[in-house]
């Protein structure tokens, strides 16, 4: 399989989880018209959900999930000094996910809820980018294989990739979706970036910004404008804290 | 141009033998606002009571089956030593039912830039050479401005174009023999002397019944009089740089095109994307270097072009008055408001 008559570098790659639902996982075996090249491109040497193989001398970490426990910073860890290069892909890798929720309450007590009277180590949630550098970020809940895809070719050959900046309402427009304002709904498609090609607001729900911010989010405009169609103060604040993406700007 | 008169009952027969061997798009009510409004989009019908042509606007225009929002403009294949290129931009006819005149002078406009001598458009071309344009008049919605930017009487660039009048009938202008062609499938009759006059009278009511105006007087000079104007900052400082203006504009037609490589590499793909002047990237080159890095910059160009840069090519502003952009921004920048707005400050 050569490409502009350059054979393929087809790179040693490792897809790994921490704490998360391995939706993201399961998004890389999905699409199965594409599968077999996406696998043929790589040398998959760990992957629990497509491979028996355990080896660790991988070039390529692809991170799933965020890091909430201590032995969990420690294998990340290890993880950068082997990998060339770390992609964090998914909204827990890439902001803490749906579970970053937790760091709103005193550790004792998320443990006490979730876990009774068998309490379980545990620490506050983080991204993978707050313990170790990251190479590249593909978010969402769950990431979009054709993104996956692109990324994995500009490894193995080079090819360009040129993700979205700008936000999801431009891909609403384009799919012909009726804005979810205009149906008296909160959406968070103004401030958060595309690429996802907008499926929630298409199917009936308003964007819960999986993705985080696109590259130039006007919050004070976003916020003023939902608060003036009557959406409070923490509803709105409770949305953009869902995912963890607009950690820090949430009003 | 020819005249006739057309009854609606013959009017719903003519529609129903375009469907017979046509796609059809026309305006449908696709549901309500929280106000209770209804919402239209140009879509496609299968039968004529789809159709509400009663309609005041649509979200978007029909501008997506001209110019698509996402279009292959070549595709590759990729052998041990040499590559094959396919190109086709062959497209099944279509008719498009119950564009308003503003739309129809947005293709015109479209034409200017797409079938001009120079580089013309193949893509844009077949698609609006294959489809059957059907205008009707409308009275003037509450936010429609296309008088002020003469974009509200259409004398070309149709097939049909239908205009009510008394009896349940429309005065019908045909502008192309395929619009004639088809107008024989059914029943219609020469005007007479009171049609005539019928048609003068309903062109009149609605000339009359425009509710919002722009004062467009010498704009393409006042705004570079007003190039340093506070305006820009402050309707700039609002804009939420999500490209739902250009989007749903039926004249913005700047586009980006990329590649993109099949997973398995034996394939690639040359992609055009429409674009938005008020997206962040829009003016970002190679280098990293951003020419309109910031929200007002891109704003006021984006109403450069539609009113002085547009007018300096084409002795016409890109702007039909539609004010779909207006309608569309959460943030409420219209071009009413924001014109008006220049107009203030060029007095004070």
């Amino acid at each position: 399989m050569r490409y502009l008559g350059i054979e393929p570098k087809r790179p040693k790659i490792a897809v790994v989880d921490f704490t998360c639902c391995e939706g993201c996982e399961l998004q890389l075996a999905n699409k199965e018209e594409t599968l077999g090249p996406f696998l043929g491109a790589l040398q998959v040497v760990n992957f629990r959900e497509v491979s028996s193989e355990k080896r660790e001398d991988y070039e390529i970490a692809l991170i799933e999930g965020a890091v909430s426990r201590a032995d969990e910073t420690d294998r990340l860890r290890r993880i950068r000094k082997q990998a060339k290069v770390v992609v964090a892909f998914g909204s827990c890798a890439c902001y803490g996910g749906v579970h970053r929720m937790k760091n709103a309450y005193s550790l004792a007590a998320a443990n006490r809820e979730v876990y009774g009277d068998k309490p379980k180590d545990t620490d506050l949630v983080r991204p993978v980018k707050e313990i170790i550098p990251v190479d590249l970020e593909i978010p969402g809940c769950p990431v979009n294989k054709e993104e996956v895809e692109r990324i994995v070719q500009h490894l193995v050959m080079e090819v360009p990739y040129n993700f979205p900046v700008y936000p999801v309402c431009v891909e609403c427009k384009q799919r012909f979706t009726v804005c979810r304002y205009d149906l008296g709904e909160l959406c968070l498609g103004p401030i958060t970036r595309a690429g996802c090609g907008a499926p929630c607001p298409a199917g009936g729900l308003g964007c819960w910004g999986c993705r985080g911010p696109d590259a130039d989010p006007n919050y004070e405009e976003f916020i003023a404008s939902a608060k003036k169609r009557g959406f409070g103060e923490r509803e709105i604040k409770e949305r953009m804290s869902f995912f963890g993406g607009f950690e820090g700007v949430v009003p | 141009m020819l005249f006739k008169t057309l009854a609606k009952s013959e009017f719903q027969k003519l529609v129903e033998a375009i469907l017979a061997t046509n796609e059809v798009i026309g305006p449908k009510q696709v549901g309500s606002r929280v106000d209770g409004r209804p919402i239209h989009q140009y879509l496609p019908i299968t039968s004529f009571a789809e159709l509400d042509l009663g309609y005041e606007t649509t979200e978007l225009s029909a501008k997506t089956y001209f110019l698509p929002f996402q279009e292959t403009l070549s595709s590759f294949r990729f052998g041990e030593s040499d590559w094959e290129q396919q190109i086709r931009y062959r497209i099944q006819p279509r008719a498009i039912i119950g564009l308003h005149a503003c739309d129809i002078n947005a293709l015109l406009k479209l034409d200017r830039v797409f079938e001009r001598d120079n580089f013309p458009s193949p893509y844009y071309i077949s698609r609006r050479r294959n489809t059957f344009i059907v205008g009707i008049d409308h009275m003037p919605g509450e936010r429609c401005f296309c008088r002020s930017v003469g974009a509200d009487v259409v004398t070309h660039g149709f097939d049909l174009f239908l205009t009510e009048i008394v009896g349940d009938r429309y005065v019908v202008a045909i502008d192309s023999d395929r619009g004639f062609n088809t107008l024989n499938l059914v029943k219609s009759e020469a005007l007479t002397e009171e049609d005539t006059q019928e048609y003068v009278a309903a062109r009149k009511r609605i000339a009359a019944g425009f509710k919002t105006k722009v004062d467009a007087d010498n704009l393409p000079n006042l705004l570079d009089l007003e190039f340093d104007s506070p305006v820009w900052k402050q309707w700039g400082n609002k804009c939420l740089s999500c490209g739902s203006c250009a989007m749903s504009c039926p004249t913005c037609y700047c586009y980006g095109v990329s590649e993109k490589v099949s997973m398995d590499f034996s394939e690639g793909q040359k992609e055009k994307k429409l674009h938005s002047c008020n997206l962040v990237d829009f003016a970002l080159v190679a280098g990293g270097h951003n020419f309109r890095p910031n929200r007002q910059s891109r704003l006021k160009y984006r109403y450069y072009h539609q009113h002085r840069g547009f007018v300096e090519a084409y002795d016409q502003p890109k702007c039909v008055g539609c004010n779909r952009c207006g309608h569309v921004c959460l943030a409420g920048i219209n071009p009413p408001d924001v014109i008006s707005d220049l107009q203030v400050e060029e007095r004070q």
